[in-house]
């Protein structure tokens, strides 16, 4: 036995993902597996419960506008210059998910007290805003280790999701993953039960045994499955490798202003395959 | 005012927010912020020993340690200055980004709060900027706090924000009263103007300074040097502003 599933395709790889589940994704610049999602989508998946690391975009405005969410942690779901995520904002105007809103650095947290094994962390900031008022789940002590007394500090709970799900430029046959500098990648799929990554390109190499990639690199032990997926984080960029395909998202932008157009966006880029690169 | 151009517009604010950068040892700029990046550049031209964080730069960004370094510098007290936006802004400073009306079912959803809720009390210069000066921005009470402009009191709070720099003014906030006073009024606009379309009361001299635009210097460097490193991170925004945008 050595290492990781290797996932026919990205179907198979999203079949593992079970309704129900706690996704961790990545932010819109660190590779989100935007195959996958569509895979997601085509498979119908229920009531999954997301939390961003730190923020989401398309990803999550395409499973919401789906019916495929049933809560979100977020710092932010944004398009980035391309505005408002638009199924995001209806669905939260009309009170039809659950929004657990966060602020990034109390999400990096979570997910590093829980890939630590820890039950929280402290965190500076937070306390008088709304954010912390709609938090139960946050609580403020006193520093324990102040001289004077008070010292009142923000302790957020370790985030521990079912599956960490990410795009990455590439794996070896073992599934080691290289992720470079994107070193939250690691935390979140440390902190994970399972791990799922579409990748560009699986090599024959030992990335590991490379002294360059292996300081960026996930080792296959916490690695549940790996699929190939060139281009799978399009119409996304994947840094290094492509760039955002701005065309598109600005054309999901509008069509998505509305349940018809989003609709009509999925037949035509999810529900009828687009993977072919 | 009205703008001869988007062009002219950018490089007024980003003059003055970049002499709002003055002291500044590290400069950091979020995402989608062209003429806050702008600026950033231009205190770099200006000094060029200052640290800058740009996102979306390859160039202007040093850390190797993922998501989570760029928010650790700050804990550690290593960034001077930080730009922030908001969807509302009121008087006693608080910047709402989450939601317009009730959080349970709002009016309007916004994105939400980034790191607001963190950098807004660690980095000890936040300068506030919205280009729209309306009453619909610079509101009396936001409706939802995403991180309050003062306090609370007995928070370990080293930062907060220093000014709000609009479209149309400049001013400056008073960390003790958790209130802003008006400094200078950009060229075209009157006091009572601003006063008019600020939603919240603050208060201003009797005269008040005009705030100064770009030098000679400062409009060479932005179509030169600056304006071909803002074209490669933000190419739309660049040709929209400035035509054809730079060769890069």
């Amino acid at each position: 036995m050595s290492g990781a599933a290797i996932a026919s395709d990205v179907d198979a790889l999203a079949a593992r993902i079970p309704d129900g589940a706690l996704i961790g994704l990545p932010t819109n610049s660190s590779g989100v597996a935007m195959a996958a999602t569509r895979a997601l989508i085509r498979r119908g998946a229920r009531d999954l419960r997301l939390v961003a690391l730190p923020t989401t975009g398309l990803q999550a405005d395409m499973l919401i506008g789906a019916g495929c969410v049933r809560s979100i942690e977020m710092a932010a779901v944004s398009l980035g210059e391309h505005g408002f995520a638009p199924r995001f904002r209806d669905a939260a105007e009309n009170a039809r998910i659950e929004i657990r809103d966060a602020t990034c650095p109390a999400l990096h947290s979570g997910m590093i007290a829980g890939e630590k094994g820890v039950p929280f962390l402290p965190i500076r900031g937070i306390i008088g805003s709304d954010i912390l008022r709609h938090r139960p789940d946050w609580t403020v002590i006193d520093n324990p280790f102040a001289e004077d007394g008070g010292d009142p500090i923000v302790l957020v709970p370790a985030i521990r999701p079912d599956i960490a799900l990410f795009h990455a430029p590439l794996a070896d046959k073992r599934g080691n993953v290289w992720v470079g500098t994107r070193r939250e990648l690691m935390t979140m799929a440390h902190a994970s039960e399972t791990t799922l990554v579409t990748v560009e390109v699986i090599v024959d190499d030992d990335l590991l045994a490379d002294e360059k990639m292996a300081p960026g690199t996930l080792p296959h032990v916490y690695v549940s499955a790996v699929a190939a997926a060139p281009g799978g984080a399009r119409p996304l960029g994947l840094p290094g490798r492509y760039p955002v395909d701005d065309d598109h998202v600005r054309a999901y932008a509008e069509l998505a202003q509305t349940a018809e157009g989003f609709q009509a966006y999925l037949e035509d880029c999810v529900l009828r395959p687009i993977e072919a690169p | 005012m009205s703008w001869a151009s988007e062009g002219e517009r950018a490089a007024f604010l980003a003059c003055a927010l970049a002499g709002l950068f003055e002291g500044a040892r590290s400069i950091a700029i979020g995402a989608n912020s062209p003429i806050p990046a702008m600026a950033a550049l231009l205190a770099k031209a200006r000094h060029p020993e200052t640290k800058l964080i740009v996102q979306g730069s390859a160039e202007h960004n040093f850390f190797t340690g993922g998501g989570a370094e760029q928010f650790d510098f700050v804990a550690q007290g290593r960034l001077d200055a930080f730009v922030l936006g908001g969807a509302q802004i009121d008087g006693q400073g608080n910047v709402n980004l989450v939601a317009a009306g009730d959080y349970a079912r709002p009016r309007t959803r916004f994105p939400g709060s980034f790191g607001a809720a963190f950098v807004y009390y660690m980095i000890p210069r936040v300068i506030l900027f919205s280009i729209e000066h309306s009453p619909r921005v610079l509101v009396p009470r936001v409706d939802f706090i995403s991180a309050p402009g003062a306090g609370p009191p007995g928070l370990h709070r080293p930062g907060g924000p220093t000014h709000l720099l609009t479209g149309k003014a400049l001013f400056a906030f008073d960390r003790e009263h958790a209130a802003f006073h008006l400094e200078s009024v950009h060229p075209g606009s009157t006091v009572d103007q601003i006063i008019a379309e600020t939603g919240f009361a603050f208060e201003h001299p009797d005269h008040v300074e005009t705030t100064p635009g770009p030098s000679r210097r400062d409009r060479e460097l932005l179509r030169g040097k600056i304006g071909a490193e803002l074209s490669a991170i933000y190419p739309d925004f660049m040709s929209r502003a400035y035509g054809t945008g730079a060769d890069t």
